[in-house]
């Protein structure tokens, strides 16, 4: 239960939601576009979050979508994540979005809520990443289709009033062999100690991880690095690294020079999968 | 405060409530509309105590507001009338402080309902969702079987 | 001995309430008058409160109160450290410094998100290791000036809020006479009960003067006298009700929200108050599983036999005394663990830190030392090179052999080891070996563990029952138990059912306690339950059974001596045909000319604890408890060498339980026990900040075992009947727990071929302790 008050709207449309927006942030609201709302309501009940005029997306027929469409397959972003998960259209996706949460909560937290969450994880943006898909993304200007690499830079970059509608991923890719796994501080429950995804394509074995920084990415050095086939692999795994992005993570799931340390041992079995 | 008007069809009845937007569902059945059986454990989608039923799947209610249920079928523990799960869950002594117990039985009335023919590895996934502190899982385990093999009898 | 009902896996009574969703727990109780108590914890472990303002907070709509600590009692069961809102400083993250009281909830979070309260940081005491230390900062400035108990040794000037010395034997001589030595210490942080149902209470004062609480709690009779003797208020004006808990496991003992509860409505003019925990605030506010320091060392001759133990033990009380006290006396009476020691030193100490206050966790402080002396006695076995399960068997308990506290052990007053170890040998196939090779990464391994607990209770707890009948013939039983989770009502209805050869579905059992019209039961605590009330009630049935032959045998003209009760008739003996049913007598026989004799039935009767002494302060010497229940342990782990990851395969307990009154509850008391105690011993703790915030208090990040996660649970039992108990039942509501977190330790250290000395035993744990970095 949430403390403070708010206006409360189900936007039909696009436009319609953009225009609620827009509206709202005139009059100073600071509007929130939700979808599964899990986390207004989990991080609003203890202070960090907060919204006059929270904008639920779910009626929004283009975010529901989920099909194939001239080679790709789109993803609404109001799909919750135990939907597309029965659906399996992209088995990586399956995988990797099985292992966020818990099965109830993910039919309540959206595709869309968790690439754009707050809560820094974000696993299910990981397959994405590998997959170069586009985002689909609606905003005060219209709709534009965008290379999610391209504007995606630890977190999904939208400008004020915009939104996640879609993303369309290369049917290439969805049948990629990949492998996904999520380690923990302990056993099979919580939030990943680091969540690795692979795929390999054109004989390139690409990587994505969250958890082991405070974001989600996947970073172009540590590939050439372990595409490298002129090194071992102990080598190629000892140059990829080097090259992890900072800060490495360090909290209560486990140090950073732990997670280094499972690092190493998850690069090499993301290797072996693909030997 | 902002309050609305709402009709909610749960277990088959439409009830009006006003609420606020910021009440969960949770809050709103069990303060607002006596039904207690879903427990409030953390308000915070972590337990698996407060869940029910949606259109059938299972919900945590504390992670859905009340707003949000609106056209939705919601079956509280109340609205089960002596199901084949509730009965494994006393012979099986699947409880003990029965605080999680609601939740659990609405998570696993669903999966019999959704997965007649859930293999150990989909129980799994669905039963982690909530947490019993008092029993060792073995119970409610045995429990779970024994409701769905004897819902393939009954359905077949 | 024949037994229809015992043993048998009676239905519990309230199976259908729970499985229905119609059972209630205290926050279930709703009325429309009903208040709602917030409270504003302290950010900080250890600041001093400089200023707070709470002038916007009173202009929130529907805001009726707003409560400060000044001028409120101190309050502590058995030293009174604690003042129920933070005064002048706090002393732990988490702790209550304001109380709202509103019409809603949301409301009073509205108005205590607006309350300022500045704070000046002091150092920071983290561990009771630091607390010992000679220069470490003080928790409680003013320790020689609080009132308490006359057996609590608190040292003023430290951090020592009580000390318990055991001086057995000469230890040193001990020592020096041994041929082989281990030393090694251990320590883990405090963590949390976790029960599902938070705590909660709601307080009322009526206009006549009667304070009303509803309490989730393990201690209504408690609460009852704490409040009339903190608050000078009259002990028989205060009504406690207790209905059904969600899981207490210890955490229910203390009490704490009924204090504020009854603040809070004392300030808005008796209307009722309630407060309840959500989660973060049940984590942090409302005391914890104690944490603790320990160092060991023990002595051997080149057998294995032990001659001697020196221990110490750092409680982490954390920043009040509450239940340490008896935390710490409860550590030290069973320092050595199940083994024969002529020779021990103990100084348990009850250490004051900047962390959230201890209540006794499951086991009374057993699981926790437990670690220690198991783990050393590993280390020892490794040492003489000795299999670690034949080296316990040699040093076990057994009657003729006496206590740290040299109690003198029979046949009665403890269990039989030996067996339990010969039972765990062949329920966890010892002999197939302890390392099992699988491939070149994995590896499968046992280690093992044993325990032994008595319940260290007040010498005087008392128990009673009250039987009373219904005109059907069916009787109600009132004992104070609280049903917590553990069966034991349904138990005691099988007890009686049993004792009067009747129908279990004939006897009523009342769930709910309310301290007005329920007998008094101490605290249902420490496996005591059963113990108790199960010799209460035979006492009460005793009485109602006198009472039935008295008048049947006015009606039957017969002598007393000649009847016998069963199948709820009174017969006689020899000729069965005549009898009379108890609906005829239990509300008194009437003739079929309208004379009428005898009258309603109603039974009665108590218990209490014979022999029971206090500790003496120099060398601990006295009797702390009834009886000692024994119980061997194994668990199985899957140990991935290169990730130095595991899975929990196997877990086996042997206990030795007196007699099994309801086996499947018995059972379930024992595997549940055990998933807690894994839980604790592989993933449960609180992770710290410098400046001693809890970082994860909530179940996200705190996170006990779920479906899926468990082991494979093999349980067995050993029956050395306690003749002191009913039907001669030990304890075992604790004992599956307090082994785990030894055996799961002495397994993954023989696995990862490192030695363990910290909990949780995470891979991360492994892994630094490997590379050296703890
Ligand atoms: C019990 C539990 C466990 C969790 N465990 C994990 C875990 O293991 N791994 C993990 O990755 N996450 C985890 N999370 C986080 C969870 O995935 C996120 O909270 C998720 O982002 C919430 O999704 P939602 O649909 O409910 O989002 P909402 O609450 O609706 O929105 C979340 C945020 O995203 C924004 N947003 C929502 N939809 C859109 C959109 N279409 N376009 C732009 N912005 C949008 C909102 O404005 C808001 O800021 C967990 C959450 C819970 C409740
Ligand atoms: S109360 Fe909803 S999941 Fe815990
Ligand atoms: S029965 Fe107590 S939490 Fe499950």
């Amino acid at each position: 239960m949430l403390s403070f008050d708010f206006d409360y709207y189900r936007p039909k449309t696009l436009q319609e939601a953009v225009g609620l927006f827009q509206n709202a942030d005139r009059n100073g609201k600071k509007p929130m576009y939700i979808s599964g709302a899990t986390e207004l309501l989990t991080l609003g009940r203890i202070n960090l979050a907060f919204t006059e005029a929270a904008i639920d997306l779910k009626d929004i027929v283009e975010g529901n979508v989920m099909q194939f469409e001239q080679g790709y397959l789109v993803i609404g972003a109001n799909l919750t994540l135990t939907k597309i998960e029965e659906a399996n259209l992209f088995p990586l996706l399956t995988n990797t979005s099985s292992n966020i949460a818990d099965h109830t909560a993910r039919g309540k937290i959206t595709l869309g809520g968790n690439i754009c969450g707050q809560i820094f994880y974000r696993e299910a943006v990981l397959p994405f990443l590998l997959a170069d898909s586009q985002v689909v993304i609606v905003g005060p200007e219209g709709v534009t289709v965008k290379p999610l690499n391209e504007i995606f830079n630890e977190q999904l970059i939208l400008k004020k009033g915009e939104f996640l509608i879609q993303v369309a991923t290369d049917d290439r890719y969805i049948h990629a062999p990949f492998i996904s796994i999520k380690r923990r501080q302990q056993w099979e429950t919580g939030y990943p100690l680091i969540t690795v995804a692979a795929l390999k394509i054109d004989g390139e074995v690409r990587t994505a991880f969250s958890g082991l920084c405070p974001f989600p990415f996947r970073s172009k050095k540590m590939e050439a690095a372990l595409n490298n086939h002129e090194l071992s692999v102990k080598a190629r795994i000892q140059s990829a690294l080097a090259e992890v992005p900072s800060p490495i993570l360090n909290d209560v799931e486990g140090s950073s020079e732990y997670r280094l340390f499972v690092l190493q041992n998850l690069l090499e079995d993301v290797l072996g999968a693909f030997d | 405060m902002k309050l609305h008007t709402i009709n909610l069809n749960i277990n088959d009845q439409v009830r009006t409530v006003t609420v606020r937007t910021g009440d969960t569902l949770l809050y709103t059945i069990r303060e607002k509309l006596g039904l207690t059986g879903a427990k409030p454990g953390c308000l915070n989608g972590d337990c698996g105590a407060c869940t029910i039923n949606v259109d059938g799947w299972p919900m945590k209610s504390c992670l859905m507001m009340a707003v949000e249920g609106q056209g939705k079928q919601i079956k509280t523990i109340e609205g089960l009338g002596n199901t084949l799960i509730q009965q494994a869950f006393v012979e099986h002594f699947a409880f003990q402080c029965g605080y999680c117990t609601p939740g659990f039985i609405m998570n696993c009335h669903s999966l019999i309902l959704k997965k007649p023919d859930a293999d150990d590895s989909t129980i799994k996934e669905w039963l982690e969702s909530n947490i019993c502190r008092c029993t060792s899982y073995i119970e409610i385990e045995t429990a779970v079987k024994s409701a769905l093999e004897k819902n393939k009898h009954h359905s077949n | 001995m024949n037994m229809e009902v015992i043993g048998k896996s009676v239905i519990r009574k309230e199976a259908q309430e729970k499985v229905t969703g119609r059972a209630l727990y205290t926050h279930d109780y709703h009325s429309t008058r009903k208040l709602s108590g917030r409270v504003v914890l302290s950010p900080y472990a250890h600041a001093r409160i400089t200023s707070i303002d709470t002038s916007n907070a009173r202009k929130v709509t529907g805001v009726r109160a707003i409560l400060t600590g000044e001028n409120i009692a101190l309050t502590g069961e058995s030293m009174r450290d604690r003042p129920p809102l933070a005064t002048d400083k706090v002393r732990y993250h988490g702790e209550a410094v304001v109380l709202v009281v509103a019409d809603t909830p949301a409301q009073g979070d509205l108005a205590a998100s607006l309350i300022n309260i500045q704070y000046e940081l002091l150092p920071v005491v983290h561990t009771p290791t630091q607390a010992f230390q000679n220069n470490a900062p003080l928790v409680h400035e003013r320790l020689g000036e609080y009132k308490k108990e006359k057996d609590v040794y608190p040292v003023p000037g430290t951090n020592i809020a009580h000390h318990v010395k055991i001086r057995k034997g000469n230890v040193e001589k001990g020592l020096a006479e041994s041929s082989v030595t281990v030393e090694a210490e251990y320590s883990f942080s405090p963590s949390d009960h976790a029960a599902m149902e938070t705590r909660s209470s709601i307080a009322e004062i009526r206009p006549d003067g009667t304070i009303k609480i509803m309490t989730s709690s393990q201690a209504p009779f408690m609460v009852k006298q704490l409040i009339a003797s903190y608050f000078n208020e009259d002990l028989g004006k205060i009504v406690v009700d207790t209905p059904l808990v969600g899981g207490a496991y210890g955490g229910k003992a203390a009490v704490q929200l009924e204090l504020l509860a009854y603040l809070g409505s004392k300030a808005v003019g008796g209307l009722p108050v309630e407060i309840f925990n959500e989660r973060e605030q049940d984590i942090i506010m409302s005391p914890c599983h104690i944490g603790l320091d320990a160092k060991v060392k023990i002595g051997a001759d080149p057998n294995g036999i032990i001659k001697a133990m020196k221990i110490q033990f750092l409680w982490d009380g954390g920043a009040y005394s509450d239940k340490l006290i008896d935390l710490t006396r409860a550590g030290a009476v069973d320092c050595t663990g199940p083994y024969k020691v002529e020779n021990v030193w103990c100084d348990s100490y009850g250490m004051y830190t900047n962390h959230t206050y201890a209540t006794p966790f499951r086991g009374f402080s057993h699981s926790e030392l437990s670690f220690a002396i198991e783990r050393t006695v590993d280390l020892l076995a490794k040492k003489l090179q000795i299999d670690p399960l034949e080296l316990r068997y040699r040093n076990a308990i057994k009657p003729g052999h006496t206590t740290p506290t040299r109690v003198l052990l029979n046949q009665s007053n403890v269990g039989n080891l030996q067996e339990c170890i010969e039972k765990l040998r062949k329920l966890i196939r010892w002999e197939e070996g302890q390392v099992k090779e699988i491939n070149e990464r994995l590896v499968r391994v046992k280690g093992i563990s044993c325990s032994w607990k008595t319940s260290t209770i007040d010498p005087n707890a008392p128990s009673g029952v009250i039987l009373t009948f219904n005109r059907d013939g069916s009787i109600n039983l009132m004992s104070g138990v609280v049903e917590i989770g553990t069966g034991t009502k349904t138990v005691l209805a099988q007890i009686l059912a049993e004792k009067m050869k009747m129908n279990v579905e004939k006897i009523h059992v009342r769930m709910k306690v309310d301290t007005q019209t329920t007998p008094e039961h101490w605290k249902t605590v420490a496996s005591r339950g059963i113990y108790m009330a199960g010799r209460a009630l035979l006492e009460a049935a005793d009485d109602v059974i006198a009472q039935l032959k008295n008048i049947a045998s006015i009606v039957l003209r017969a002598p007393t001596e000649d009847l016998e009760v069963a199948n709820s008739r009174v017969f006689i003996k020899d000729n069965p045909r005549i009898g009379v049913d108890f609906k005829e007598i239990c509300y008194g026989y009437q003739y079929p000319n309208g004379n009428s004799i005898g009258g309603q039935i109603i039974g009665r009767g108590n218990f209490i604890l014979r022999h029971l002494t206090y500790l003496d302060p120099e060398t601990g010497e006295g009797n702390p408890g009834p009886e000692w229940t024994v119980a061997a342990y194994g668990v199985e782990v899957e140990f991935d060498r290169r990730d130095l990851t595991y899975r929990l395969i196997r877990a086996a307990s042997v206990i030795d339980i007196g007699i099994v009154l309801n086996e499947k509850a018995a059972l379930g008391q024992v595997m549940g026990a055990m998933s807690m105690g894994l839980s604790f011993a592989g993933r449960e703790t609180f992770y710290y900040d410098e400046l001693g915030q809890v970082l994860n208090p909530q179940l996200r990040t705190y996170r006990p075992l779920r479906y899926g996660e468990n082991p494979e649970y093999l349980v067995d039992f050993v029956y050395t009947p306690d003749l002191q108990a009913a039907y001669g039942a030990r304890g075992v509501g604790e004992h599956g727990l307090l082994g785990m977190p030894g055996a799961l330790g002495n397994a993954l250290s023989l696995a990862a071929n490192v030695s363990l000395h910290h909990l949780p035993l995470t891979p991360e744990l492994i892994w630094k302790t490997k590379a050296g970095k703890v």
